[in-house]
C-alpha cells in the first residue's frame, strides 16, 4: 500500500477551514514534546500558553486587554497584506511601512507639541497612513514602471526605514528634555496626541477599533465589490483577469498602497499608544509577524481576525510560560514557528486528495 | 531568617500588607529580572544572570528569583514587567536602557513593588537607577590597545549612540592616544545590543579596514570569534570575561559585577529599608572589574595598565581629566579639571582627535 497525492480541481473549502485547527493541535503535540524534552511539564506549559492569559485569576484580568493590544496591529497590517497576497502581489515590507507611518504621524504630533486640539490625533492617523502609503508606493511604482520585483524592493526598504528610524530618534525627533538620550517625547504625557484606551481597562485603543473596521471593510470588499472580485481573479487566474479587463498596474498600486497605508496607521497607533514614543527599536516586528497572521488566517478577513488573536495569545502565553517556568525565549519562538510550519504543511490536504494506491504486481 | 521569625509574630498580617499586600507573609522575597538578551549571550545578560544566581546563593530559601529573557525594548517591555509584578515580585531589576519608560509606567501601576532600572536616568519613589562606570575600564583598554596596535587603527563596535557608549569611545580613545599619538579609531554603529551576525560583520569590516584591535560595546562573543579567525587581531571581553578567547585574541576584559549590588538591594527590601537611589559605581567599589590581562600583553604594558587600575580604584586618577578639547576644538576641561558626573551622564560629543561624528 502506498499513498498517492491527487491534485484537487479546486482547493477544498472543508480542509481550508479545518487545517488551522489541526495545525494548532499538531503544534500543541510537537511543542509539548519539546517542552517535555526541556524538562518542563508539557501539559502545564500548554495550559499556561493557551489558557492562563485568558482565564488565570491573577494574570487574566491584565492579559485579556493585552491580547487586543497585541492583536490590533497584527490584524490591521495582515488585512492589508492579504489583499495583495490574494492578487499575487507580495508586499513583504510592511515593517518598513509601519515604521515610516509611525515616524510621519508621530512627527506631525511632535511638531505641534504642546498644542491642545481635538484635531491633532486624527490628523496624525492620516499622516501615519500617508507615510506608510508613500513608502509602499516606491516598490509599487518601480514594479509598474520598470517591472522590478516588489518582494525584494519592499523588503530592502525595511532596512532603509530602520536606519531612518535610528536617525530621527537620535536627531530630528529626539526629546529636547531627554538629556541627549535617544527617543522622542512620550505621548502619554501629551493628551492631544495620545492613543489611549477608548474604555479604560479594556485594552481597546483606536488602533484596535481600526483593525475591526478594516476586517469588516475587507470582507465587504472581497465578497461584494468589483475591485474585490478583480483581486481574487488576478490571484486565481491572471490570464483570465486580463481578458476580464483587469488592469494589473492599477491593481498593484491599489494593493500595495492599501497595505502600506494600513501598516502606516498601525505604526502610528502603536507609537502613540502602547509603545508611547519613537525610539530606536519601538517596532516589535509586527510587520513581519503580520505575514504569518495573514497566512494563518487563510487570507480571509474573518480568519485573520481569529489568527491575529491566536498569535497574540501565543505571544502573551509564551511570555507567561517563560516567566513562570523559566522556558527559554528561543523555545517559545520555536513553538510559534511550529504553528506556521504545520499550517503550511497541512495545506497539502487543502490542495490534494490523498489516495491509497495498491502496489502494482511485481 | 530574621524576617521570617518576625513575620510569624502577631503583627504578621499588618506587616504583610505594609510590605505590598503579599498574600502569605511568610513567603520568600521574590526578586525578578528582565533581560534584553538570552541568559546565554556570554556578555551583558549573562553577567546580570550571574548576579541573580548570586542573590539565590546568598539568601537561600529566603528568596525566590524569576527572570524573563530576550524582552524587546518596545511596547512589550511594560507587559513583561507588569506580569512579573503580578506574579508576586517584590523587587524587579530591569536591565537595559530601553526599559526606562516602561519601568516608570509599570512602577506607577504597582506602587508597592520596588523597581531598579539599569543605566537610565528616570527615578520615582519606587524606582532606583543604577549603572557602572564602564568608562573606567575603557581607560585601561585604551592603554593596552594603544601599545599593542601595529597598524595604529583601532576598531570599535558601538551599539547605540547613548551617553554610556560615547563615554566608552572617548575614554578608550583618550588613553590610547596618550600612549600612542598616531592611533586612529574607526567606529561602526550596529544599533543593537545583541546580534551575533551583525556584530561579526562589523568586526570583519573593521579588520578589513586595517584594524588590528577591535573593541566592542555589544554583548555577544561573535567579534571575538571573527578576530580569532582573522588572526593577529586583539580584542577585549565585554561585560563578561569571555575568557574562552584568552590569551588571544582576548587580552583582557571589562567584567560587570552586579552581584554585590543585587544582594544589597534585596537585603534592603527584606529589611524594609529600601529607598530610591541613584547608584553609579566603578572599579573602586568593584562594580567594574578588569579581567586578567593575558600573557599576550608585554610585561611593561601590563604593568602600566595595572597601575592605571590602581590609580582609578583609589580615586587618585579620573579618566576624564583635562586638558581635553571637544572634537570641534572648543575647550572642554582645563588643565587638571575633572569632568563632573552631570556632564558625563549626558555626554553626547566626541573629544578632539576622534574622526567621524556621533550619529544624530
Amino acid at each position: 500500500m502506498m499513498f498517492r497525492l491527487e491534485k484537487r480541481p479546486s482547493p477544498s473549502r472543508f480542509w481550508a477551514a479545518v487545517t488551522p485547527v489541526l495545525a494548532v493541535l499538531a503544534t500543541m503535540i510537537a511543542g509539548g514534546v519539546m517542552f517535555w524534552l526541556l524538562g518542563k511539564d508539557p501539559f502545564e506549559t500548554i495550559r499556561i500558553i493557551f489558557w492562563d492569559p485568558l482565564f488565570h485569576e491573577t494574570f487574566g484580568p491584565y492579559s485579556r486587554p493585552q491580547l487586543l493590544v497585541k492583536a490590533g496591529p497584527l490584524i490591521l497590517i495582515a488585512i492589508g497584506l492579504s489583499l495583495g497576497f490574494r492578487a499575487g502581489i507580495w508586499n513583504i515590507g510592511a515593517e518598513g511601512q509601519y515604521i515610516m507611518g509611525a515616524i510621519i504621524g508621530a512627527g506631525l504630533g511632535l511638531a505641534v507639541y504642546p498644542t491642545e486640539s481635538r484635531l491633532i490625533f486624527p490628523l496624525m492617523v492620516v499622516a501615519g497612513g500617508f507615510g506608510g502609503w508613500a513608502w509602499a508606493m516606491i516598490p509599487a511604482l518601480l514594479r509598474v514602471r520598470f517591472g522590478t520585483n516588489e518582494i525584494l524592493v519592499s523588503l530592502m526598504l525595511v532596512y532603509v526605514a530602520e536606519a531612518f528610524l535610528a536617525s530621527v530618534s537620535q536627531g530630528l525627533l529626539r526629546n529636547p528634555d531627554g538629556m541627549g538620550f535617544p527617543g522622542s517625547r512620550n505621548f502619554k504625557d501629551y493628551p492631544a496626541a495620545h492613543n489611549g484606551e477608548i474604555l479604560a481597562g479594556t485594552g481597546m485603543h483606536w488602533g484596535v477599533a481600526a483593525a475591526l473596521v478594516a476586517v469588516i471593510f475587507a470582507h465587504v470588499l472581497l465578497s461584494r465589490h468589483m475591485l474585490g472580485f478583480q483581486v481574487r481573479l488576478s490571484g486565481g487566474a491572471p490570464r483570465a483577469a486580463r481578458f476580464a479587463g483587469v488592469r494589473p498596474a492599477r491593481l498593484v498600486l491599489f494593493c500595495l498602497g492599501t497595505s502600506g497605508a494600513l501598516a502606516g496607521m498601525a505604526g502610528l497607533f502603536e507609537v502613540s499608544g502602547p509603545a508611547g514614543q519613537i525610539s530606536i527599536d519601538f517596532n516589535s516586528g509586527y510587520g513581519f509577524t503580520a505575514i504569518i497572521v495573514a497566512f494563518l488566517g487563510r487570507l480571509n478577513p474573518l480568519g485573520i481576525l481569529l489568527a491575529g488573536l491566536l498569535m497574540a495569545l501565543t505571544y502573551i502565553g509564551g511570555e507567561l510560560a517563560s516567566l513562570m517556568l523559566g522556558i527559554p525565549a528561543a523555545a517559545i519562538q520555536l513553538f510559534q514557528g511550529m504553528l506556521l510550519f504545520f499550517l503550511l504543511a497541512m495545506d497539502i490536504f487543502t490542495n490534494f486528495r490523498i489516495r491509497l494506491k495498491k502496489p502494482e504486481a511485481a | 531568617m530574621k524576617r521570617r521569625t518576625i513575620l510569624k509574630g502577631a503583627g504578621a498580617l499588618a506587616l504583610g500588607s505594609a510590605l505590598g499586600g503579599r498574600a502569605l507573609a511568610a513567603e520568600p522575597t521574590k526578586v525578578g529580572f528582565i533581560y534584553v538578551g538570552p541568559i546565554g549571550d556570554g556578555g551583558w545578560t549573562y553577567e546580570h544572570d550571574k548576579g541573580r544566581l548570586a542573590v539565590e546563593a546568598h539568601f537561600g530559601d529566603a528568596v525566590e528569583t524569576m527572570y524573563q529573557e530576550s524582552v524587546p525594548e518596545g511596547a512589550d517591555a511594560e507587559r513583561a514587567i507588569a506580569q512579573m509584578a503580578l506574579a508576586g515580585a517584590d523587587l524587579i531589576f530591569t536591565t537595559s536602557f530601553g526599559y526606562m519608560d516602561a519601568t516608570i509606567a509599570a512602577a506607577q501601576k504597582f506602587p508597592n513593588v520596588k523597581f531598579e532600572h539599569a543605566t537610565g536616568y528616570k527615578t520615582a519613589p519606587n524606582v532606583s537607577v543604577y549603572s557602572a562606570r564602564f568608562y573606567e575600564g575603557r581607560a585601561v583598554q585604551g592603554i593596552i590597545a594603544g601599545h599593542m596596535t601595529k597598524s595604529n587603527v583601532i576598531g570599535y563596535i558601538a551599539s547605540f549612540p547613548i551617553p554610556e557608549v560615547i563615554r566608552g569611545i572617548n575614554s578608550a580613545f583618550i588613553h590610547a592616544r596618550k600612549v600612542n599619538p598616531d592611533v586612529q579609531f574607526k567606529v561602526i554603529w550596529v544599533y543593537t545590543w545583541f546580534d551575533p551576525a551583525k556584530e561579526a560583520d562589523a568586526a570583519k569590516a573593521l579588520i578589513e579596514q586595517g584594524a588590528d584591535v577591535v573593541l566592542q560595546h555589544t554583548d555577544s562573543t561573535a567579534p571575538q570569534a571573527a578576530a580569532q579567525e582573522a588572526g593577529n587581531v586583539i580584542t577585549f571581553g565585554q561585560a563578561s570575561d569571555m575568557a574562552e578567547y584568552a590569551p588571544l585574541p582576548r587580552v583582557s576584559s571589562i567584567i560587570d559585577n552586579w552581584a554585590p549590588y543585587y544582594i544589597e538591594r534585596t537585603q534592603a527590601v527584606m529589611d524594609g529599608t529600601w529607598q530610591s537611589v541613584n547608584t553609579w559605581d566603578g572599579i573602586g567599589k568593584g562594580m567594574v572589574k578588569i579581567g586578567e590581562i593575558s600573557s599576550a600583553v608585554p610585561a611593561d604594558v601590563k604593568a602600566e595598565a595595572e597601575a592605571m587600575i590602581t590609580a582609578i580604584a583609589s580615586g587618585e586618577y579620573h579618566p576624564f581629566t583635562g586638558p581635553l578639547k571637544k572634537q570641534d576644538g572648543t575647550p572642554w576641561l582645563g588643565e587638571g579639571e575633572v569632568a563632573d558626573d552631570g556632564t558625563l551622564a549626558g555626554l553626547n560629543f566626541y573629544v578632539e582627535g576622534l574622526e567621524g561624528e556621533v550619529p544624530s
